[in-house]
């Protein structure tokens, strides 16, 4: 398989994404060369750790904040985990938790986890049916304990972008911090976090066309949180360990050339993301999850759709045995086997979510790949709903007279 | 996580045979739900002399497993006795198929209950099984044989295998179960609450399931 052309169309980049040559570039020497431990006093060492200071520098400028206030992490995981962990050490007496029901499952766990265990109360916020955050509920949630909210900026599936304007300023009035988990959203939107109402934000590479394994958390000045592993003194004392540079320096450079290219990328994205939904929203009894495809409230790239009366797992599955890869919010193609907890919350049934896919588009997709996605999805859903068990009128319990239609039309 | 399945899923998965209904079945039953993502309905036709089965086909809402399984289980049943059908174990339809991810053993338990489903409904019509006969058996003999039903997603065996069964109680159709959750990671909870109550509460006679989760820590003399 050559590197330009490939037989599949790769459709999942919200879950990863394919490292930029450029990237990789820049990251080769620290592997071979500049290998040096930035701790080290000597010549190698230091060479690291100027890598590091310039990468820092570098990402600093692409969020528009500090490089101080920025901690190189393993993953966006560990940068929420170290977000509202390391927050609640330094605040033993605040008892309350904030987060949205649409959160990743790195807060969604560590917040359930806490409120089981009785460390803490947990509230979930309202949200809308397209995802969005109703402010109104944040206000009526905020108490003088409350920790902190943490809320996600862009939403992994269905793309939900929250305005974090709003969301902050009533957690600013309040005194309360606000965490972002921006992992979905940095390169793709525009960010400036000085202008901002946020106190940390979560960021990793990987889904910039960076290498997976790096991550950081921005902690805005005078923000305290505690380290929650011991080691050494790097990153300010925030998160110890040997950093890892040419994952570090690959971050910084996919992310500045996300935030050098947006304006193309985007256009790009968002012409290719329009072909492939018109092509998917033509098939019958198809129902489009989050906000409207292109609109500023969604993130660039991210369609999410329910096929309805059949599975997502097996459509999913089609579409991997024809190289289409995509994912699903269907309960069979979770390792816990429940369906998506984000479609569940904006008011899907669990037979609407078992039947979701989403589809996410980055700047190397072609139209190739769009038109290929169209015509093994068609295919996919036509051989599945010929051959399903779901009744619409018997089966589910929100049905309309379309669906009476489908199963006319199935039986003639 | 990635799925893995065996080149016989597959295959069974993309090229299922036996799909659809069949005009005039002796029997017709649906196992699963669309809520719960996995579904099969299978339609019979029974020799009533022979008690072979002449012809069964199915429809399937469900992954690529629940389609693969299905397909199995109809080729395995055709030309057998409905005897011979009502001892299968779910494990007649994962060893056809070269075996199945832990993640998705549950499918042929729906895979083999639906065949086994659909005999009952053809026994009842047949005269040769009342209504009232499960009603009466409602007892915990036959909760627990359900409960062999429950699959644990994480290592694709049974909670009763697993020793998770703690306490059974029944009343006038109230279910009471208690599983002790062991090592079990708090993300499989829900699905193991959901699924035991799916199969409680599908039994004849039964209207209500409660379902203790007990997590404390595991003591000897239970």
């Amino acid at each position: 398989m050559s590197d330009t052309t490939h037989e599949y169309a790769y459709l999942d980049n919200g879950d990863g994404t394919q490292v930029l040559p450029e990237v990789l570039e820049a990251m080769l020497p620290y592997f071979t060369e500049s290998y040096g431990n930035p701790a080290s006093l000597h010549q190698l060492g230091l060479a690291a750790e100027e890598a590091l200071d310039e990468a820092r520098e570098s990402l600093a400028t692409s969020l528009g904040c500090a490089a101080s206030e920025l901690v190189f992490t393993s993953s966006a995981t560990e940068s929420n985990n170290l977000a509202l962990a390391g927050l609640r050490a330094v605040n033993p007496d605040k008892k309350h938790l904030i987060i949205s029901p649409i959160e990743h499952s790195s807060v969604r766990n560590l917040a359930k986890h806490w409120a089981k265990k009785g460390f803490l109360e947990l509230t979930e916020l309202e949200v809308d049916d397209e995802g969005r955050v109703n402010p109104e509920s944040l206000k009526q949630a905020l108490r003088p304990d409350t920790l902190a909210v943490s809320i996600i900026h862009g939403n992994n599936e269905i793309g939900t972008i929250q305005d974090i304007e709003t969301l902050g300023a009533i957690c600013r009035e309040a005194e309360v911090p606000l965490h972002i988990d921006a992992a979905q959203t940095l390169g793709k939107i525009p960010l400036n976090l000085h202008e901002l109402p946020v106190d940390l934000a979560s960021f990793n590479a990987h889904k910039l066309h960076g290498p997976k394994g790096v991550g950081a958390l921005y902690i805005r000045k005078r923000v305290k949180i505690r380290r929650q592993f011991e080691g050494g003194p790097q990153e300010g004392n925030v998160r110890p360990g040997t950093e890892n540079v040419p994952a570090i320096v690959g971050f910084a450079k996919a992310a500045e050339i996300a935030v050098r290219d947006m304006d193309k990328v985007t256009a790009h994205v968002n012409d290719l993301t329009q072909k492939l939904a018109d092509g998917l929203m033509a098939i019958p009894h198809v129902r489009l999850n989050g906000p409207a495809i292109n609109s500023s409230e969604r993130l660039p790239g991210n369609l999410n759709l329910t096929f309805k009366y059949i599975e997502g797992e097996a459509i999913l599955m089609s579409l991997n045995y024809q190289g289409v890869y995509v994912s699903s919010g269907s309960a069979c193609s979770s390792r816990a086997l429940t369906p998506s907890h984000v479609l569940t919350s904006i008011g899907l049934l669990h037979e609407e979510a078992h039947g979701s896919i989403r589809f996410t588009l980055s700047r190397l997709n072609t139209e190739a790949d769009v038109t290929k996605a169209i015509e093994v999805t068609k295919a996919a859903v036509e051989r599945l709903r010929a051959m399903t068990a779901f009744i619409p009128e018997e089966h589910s319990e929100r049905e309309s007279e379309h669906a009476t239609t489908f199963y006319k039309k199935k039986n003639d | 996580m990635a799925i893995k399945y065996s080149q016989k899923v597959i295959e069974e998965f993309t090229n299922p045979e036996n799909v659809g209904e069949i005009e005039g079945a002796d029997a017709v039953a649906t196992e699963g739900s669309p809520a719960c993502g996995d579904m099969i309905t299978y339609n019979m036709i029974i020799d009533p002399e022979t008690h072979i089965i002449n012809d069964v086909k199915f429809r399937s809402y469900g992954c690529a497993s629940n389609i693969a399984t299905a397909s199995v289980a109809t080729k395995i049943a055709k030309g057998r006795t409905i005897e011979e059908i009502k001892k299968l174990t779910p494990k007649a339809v994962t060893e056809e198929l070269d075996g199945l991810p832990a993640v998705k053993i549950h499918c042929s338990v729906l895979a083999i209950n639906g065949l086994k489903a659909a005999i009952r409904e053809w026994e009842k019509k047949q005269g040769l099984r009342k209504d009232g006969d499960d009603a009466e058996a409602l007892d915990k003999e036959t909760i627990l044989r359900e409960l062999r039903n429950v699959i644990h997603p994480e290592t694709g065996i049974s909670i009763v295998k697993m020793n998770m069964v703690r306490t059974i109680e029944v009343d006038d159709g109230k279910i009471f179960v208690e599983l002790l959750m062991g090592e079990t990671d708090e993300m499989f909870y829900e699905n193991i609450e959901e699924e035991t109550r799916e199969h409680l509460e599908g039994l004849p006679g039964a209207f209500d399931a409660t379902i203790k989760l007990n997590d404390k820590p595991i003591t000897k003399g239970l």
